[in-house]
């Protein structure tokens, strides 16, 4: 990522007419690496396979998944389903010191593979393991890594991807390329793009690959693994009802109408930057850039002006519905609904409106 | 004990405001802060440093005005601060990036061997979290990323144990020193400096490396020229086509228009009102 | 902390840094304390640089000194509704190095300021708020600050600390500022390219322009308006008397007030496609001469907006600034070359010097302004009317002649104002004035 967001171009390196060196043809092909722990894949994963058969069918090119873990892990049966996802084959790298991800031995692995049969694209998810493996591969082969893209494509002119990001801050979007370099690498965070449809009966094959690391090599010990209480988790990013709340609720107080509304659609809650910075939600709430994405079938924001970095994280909802004083506030110009009001007020006639609306039906059915 | 800390100054995105009246945002006249993750990282350092009597340097790759970013760590109690600047950075991507500050620390190394590195786990203006990674990997460093509590640390074993966030659950990980690690926010609370921190720091003197002091041994591997991504335009978010169908309470009270709204998303949306349904009843 | 320093400066904005850079090009042992996070982050002016007073500090400050345009034309602009009367001064022999007047950017140029009091050897600590001074009886001895250890001894303290001041206030030197001795000024700076802006405003490279206007763009209240030329950019701004803001019956917001300004038919074409990129609020001590408070004592002097030195007639505030703040210094310098004590007879040393400067001789000559204003709500309205009108009389040819305008305007006058009226503001002007 460029420290200066418009970097002067060097010569040679304008995007249209750039010629790719002999060197770096024979790159071919995406990858997706998929992420798994203790028996699921991240679904993060899937949403990259369902993106990168998008990739790959522009580029004419084999779309494969990357699988690399311990000689427990039921690596067979996440290649089928990601044979059921979209992708034609799938590398399985099987191996004790794969048990549990480690920096060293996932690096060593997945870089060994792109080098025995370069692909041009490399997709991995945005989270702690995949920024953790990107950001050590992309070093070790010298190459180009675009984070947390928001959206991907193919450049026609030059075959190149072209990954879209937020950047000032999350004020405005910068399209990213790595022209001279390959593979190109990219970080998506999870529900940024759309999760596919899985087609039962697609088959496709393996590509058995092995690493020659011994335990005794690896310096880091992975001790112990405590899993979170699950009973304090919060699932934002895959609600299908969320309500958030701005600055525009004015105080902490005003939370309690967004989580009524919330409670009666049986969604969560989230918040915009503001609102977790001024202390009035959890951290965990915050949806946008630097909180999360959310693909929710409603999303209703109140008091919230809607800027990119909020907007990039929840413009993917079937439904937005927002609620703003101010007519022209940026929200406006993305949402599907919108009421021009105080929040304060808006909200709990939202609530009665619900509620009506969705009891009536229920009396009809009991 | 030498821990480095590596620190960004950055503009203070908090700070960009919306104009009151016509709502367009305001980014000029943004103060530069030091990267707000990083003073994780530097606070971890001091305790460290505090625990097991080391010294802390901090380093930054950035232009000349970034030493008031190592001034203001001085102040936290940082014992020497190095601002490696030259206008051979410019335009640095993190490949780039990580190439001038692994030099720096190497160069740092010939002075006093390190024994840990700290980051912040990303920047608050590129947050893309490659620069610690690449790093270690470059200094051939093991590497910690994500982690919210230094469990322990043995100098004498040379051994450091940490809790890593990982998905679903935290990993207990130890390696050998000398390593990186990358600190996760809120993971502790700065210190306050005191005024004889703050007068000591007003009288320091930052140390000024240009690419050469730093020991870049391949200047083809650094600023806009080392850098395999290139920005290839920047733009504003598209309006979508359509704008929303608002109702404004200038014409009606809120209870109107939440129910004619309501009505109006269900009657538009089938499937939602469906499953909404199904979710009350569940 | 033990280390003592022979003065303490509170505050880095223009007169602090004056009185800083002063002492310690002088040799003595400074430590400047500034509650932002930078200098000047907390500092907001229409920015324009007055040469004269920074010049008589640093004088040479035209080599480095982040400066935008230099004036070479001064507009002063009274507006109606849709139309102004104005004066316009402009001459070549402000093309003259060196020049008189320049416009700057606050923040870059105090950061330039203040990078040169470090070089001068003073010690300059921000993000750390001096919350009251110490006393010894009724001598000033140092001051407390908000951090662990945060009690600075010295043998002076200079209050620069901005019209919010407060430490001069706890320490009961003087009373709260009233505010209908304050103004909200809120402003802008909106980006054009450099062209544009030459092509606009009739100038060429580096050389600008300064409008000043009062009219109704202030809605009847006390106020200005102001639209200066940077390199790249344009100020502009409004700002009207605190005390009339909450008063108004129209409750109109201080942006709001810009913002209409800037619709203005004749403001508007000269704003068209400016992008805008900052915008600020900041008070602006408007009480005058006798608004000024006691400004030294023992242990203690006050200088620049937190003794109230602006001159509102002439929108003159920075070179005050700079200059009660290189005044106090001198003062504090020759005190120490003489051994004498740092007590208040010593320091009324400062006092002498300032009142023999432009500084007080300036205040002094409009004392009455401020009061005669507040009164006169008219100046602010009728006349801005009146006196549009008059003009678009006189200047309409319509087969009406000349003799019968020349009535029409004098009846319309006579008939808002009264014969009365009309003789008793003039008198009230000229005595403002004079």
């Amino acid at each position: 990522m460029s420290e200066t967001p418009i970097a002067r171009k060097p010569a040679g390196r304008a995007g249209r007419s750039f010629e790719l060196p002999e060197h770096l043809k024979v790159y071919r092909g995406v990858w997706v690496f998929i992420e798994h722990d203790r028996g699921t894949v991240n679904p993060v994963s899937w949403e990259l396979i369902g993106e990168g058969r998008k990739l790959a069918a522009t580029l004419g090119v084999p779309l494969a998944g990357v699988l690399m873990g311990g000689p427990q892990e039921p690596l067979e049966r996440f290649a089928s389903e990601a044979f059921g996802y979209g992708a034609d084959l799938c590398y399985v790298m099987r191996d004790a010191v794969l048990a549990g991800y480690r920096n060293e031995p996932f690096t060593q692995g997945l870089t060994h593979l792109v080098q025995q049969y370069k692909p041009e694209i490399v997709l991995l998810g945005a989270t702690t393991m995949g920024r953790d493996l990107a950001g050590s591969v992309a070093t070790t082969l010298q190459t180009g890594l675009t984070a947390d893209c928001t959206e991907l494509a193919i450049d026609a002119s030059n075959r190149a991807l072209a990954a879209t990001r937020p950047t000032f801050g999350g004020s405005l979007l910068c399209t990213i390329m790595t022209l001279a370099y390959r593979p190109q690498m990219a970080t998506v965070r999870p529900r940024v793009m759309s999760m596919p449809v899985r087609t039962i009966g697609r088959e496709g094959y393996i590509v058995e690959a092995s690493l020659d690391l011994p335990e005794h090599a690896i310096v880091t010990k992975l001790i112990d693994f405590i899993a979170d209480a699950s009973s304090n988790r919060i699932n934002l990013a895959y609600a299908d009802v969320i309500v958030s709340g701005g600055k525009g609720l004015k105080n902490a107080d005003n939370f309690r109408l967004v989580r009524e509304l919330a409670q009666v659609l049986g969604g969560e809650v989230g918040a915009s930057r503001p609102a977790v910075q001024a202390g009035w939600v959890e951290p965990e709430r915050q949806v946008g850039q630097t909180g999360k994405t959310v693909r929710p079938k409603l999303y209703i924001a109140a008091g919230i002006s809607g800027a990119v970095q909020h907007r990039v994280g929840m413009e993917g909802a079937d439904v937005i519905l927002a609620v703003n004083t101010d007519p022209n506030a940026p929200i406006f110009d993305f949402a599907h609904y919108g009421i021009v009001g105080n929040a304060i007020q808006v909200l709990p006639a939202l609530t009665e409106a619900f509620r009506r609306h969705l009891s009536a039906r229920q009396r009809q059915a009991a | 004990m030498h821990i480095v800390v590596c620190i960004k100054q950055v503009p203070d995105s908090a700070q960009i405001r919306v104009h009151p009246v016509t709502n367009t945002i305001m980014r000029q006249g943004v103060p530069a802060i030091v990267n707000p993750y990083d003073l994780f990282a530097l606070e971890e350092a001091l305790r460290l440093k505090d625990r097991h009597a080391g010294r802390v340097t901090v380093l930054c790759m950035g232009p000349p005005q970034a030493e008031e970013a190592l001034r203001k760590c001085v102040s936290y109690g940082a014992d020497d601060a190095i601002l490696v600047t030259d206008r051979a950075f410019a335009g640095a991507d993190t490949l780039a990036t990580s190439y001038a500050l692994a030099s720096a620390i190497r160069t740092v190394g010939t002075e006093q061997a390190v024994d840990l590195v700290f980051t912040g786990k990303q920047t608050i203006d590129g947050d893309t979290a490659q620069v610690g990674p690449g790093i270690a990997r470059r200094l051939g460093l093991q590497l910690l990323t994500y982690v919210n509590r230094i469990v322990e640390l043995d100098p004498v074993q040379r051994s450091i144990t940490v809790e890593r966030r990982a998905e679903g659950g935290v990993q207990v990980l130890r390696t050998a020193l000398p390593c990186l690690v990358t600190m996760l926010e809120n993971t502790n609370e700065m210190r306050f400096a005191d005024m004889d921190q703050m007068v000591r720091a007003a009288r320091f003197e930052v140390r000024k490396w240009n690419r050469e002091a730093a020991g870049i041994q391949d200047p083809a591997k650094i600023g806009l020229k080392g850098s395999p991504t290139v920005v290839s335009k920047v733009f504003g978010p598209a309006a979508r086509s359509q704008k929303s169908e608002t109702i404004s309470l200038d014409q009606s009270t809120a209870r109107d228009a939440a129910f004619t709204m309501v009505e109006r998303i269900f009657t538009r949306n089938p499937s939602l009102k469906h499953d909404l349904e199904e979710r009350m009843q569940a | 902390m033990k280390e003592r320093f022979d003065a303490i400066v509170v505050g880095a904005g223009p007169s602090g840094n004056a009185a800083a850079y002063t002492m310690a090009r002088a040799g003595l042992k400074v430590l400047q304390i500034e509650r932002g996070e930078s200098p000047g982050s907390k500092n907001v002016q229409g920015a324009i640089l007055y040469s004269d007073a920074l010049e008589r500090i640093i004088p040479d400050f035209r080599d480095d000194a982040p400066l935008e345009r230099h004036i070479i034309e001064q507009r002063m602009w009274v507006l109606d509704d849709r139309s102004f009367v104005g004066t316009h001064f402009r001459s070549d022999d402000y093309n003259k190095p060196p020049f008189n007047r320049y416009t700057i950017i606050r923040a870059q140029f105090d950061r330039w300021f203040s990078q040169k009091v470090r070089d001068a050897g003073a010690m300059l600590i921000c993000e750390t708020t001096v919350e009251h001074l110490l006393m010894d009886g009724g001598r000033v001895v140092g001051v407390h600050c908000d951090r662990l250890g945060g009690d600075v001894m010295a043998d002076v303290v200079v209050m620069a600390d901005g019209v919010n001041s407060t430490l001069a206030r706890k320490a009961g030197f003087h009373p709260e500022i009233p505010a209908q001795n304050v103004a909200l000024a809120v402003k802008e700076i909106l980006f054009l390219p450099e062209e544009t802006i030459q092509s606009r405003f009739n100038v060429g490279e580096e050389e600008g322009v300064v409008i000043e206007m009062i009219g109704k763009i202030t809605e009847g209240l006390v106020g200005t308006g102001f639209l200066y030329t940077n390199k790249d950019s344009l100020t502009i701004g409004v700002g009207c008397i605190l005390d009339d803001f909450k008063n108004n019956p129209q409750r109109t917001a201080p942006y709001a007030m810009l913002e209409r300004m800037k619709r203005h038919p004749s403001i508007a074409p000269l704003i068209e496609g400016g992008d805008m990129k900052e915008y600020c609020a900041h008070l602006i001590p408007e009480g005058g001469f006798f608004a000024v408070p006691r400004v030294h004592g023992d242990g203690w002097l006050i200088v620049g907006d937190s003794g109230g030195f602006v001159n509102a007639a002439h929108r003159e505030g920075s070179n005050l600034a700079m200059t009660t703040g290189r005044l106090a210094a001198e003062t504090i310098i020759e005190a120490r070359k003489e051994g004498w004590p740092m007590t208040a007879a010593t320091l009324k040393g400062y006092k002498d010097r300032i009142d023999d400067s432009f500084v007080m001789k300036d205040l002094h000559k409009y004392r009455h302004l401020p009061a005669v204003l507040e009164k006169s709500p008219q100046f602010f309205s009728t006349y801005p009317e009146l006196v549009n009108r008059a003009a678009q009389t006189m200047f309409t040819v319509d087969g009406g002649d000349k003799a019968s305008k020349e009535r029409e305007i004098r009846s319309s006058f006579r008939a808002s104002r009264s014969l009365m009226g009309l003789m008793t503001d003039a008198y009230r002007l000229w005595r403002a004035t004079r």
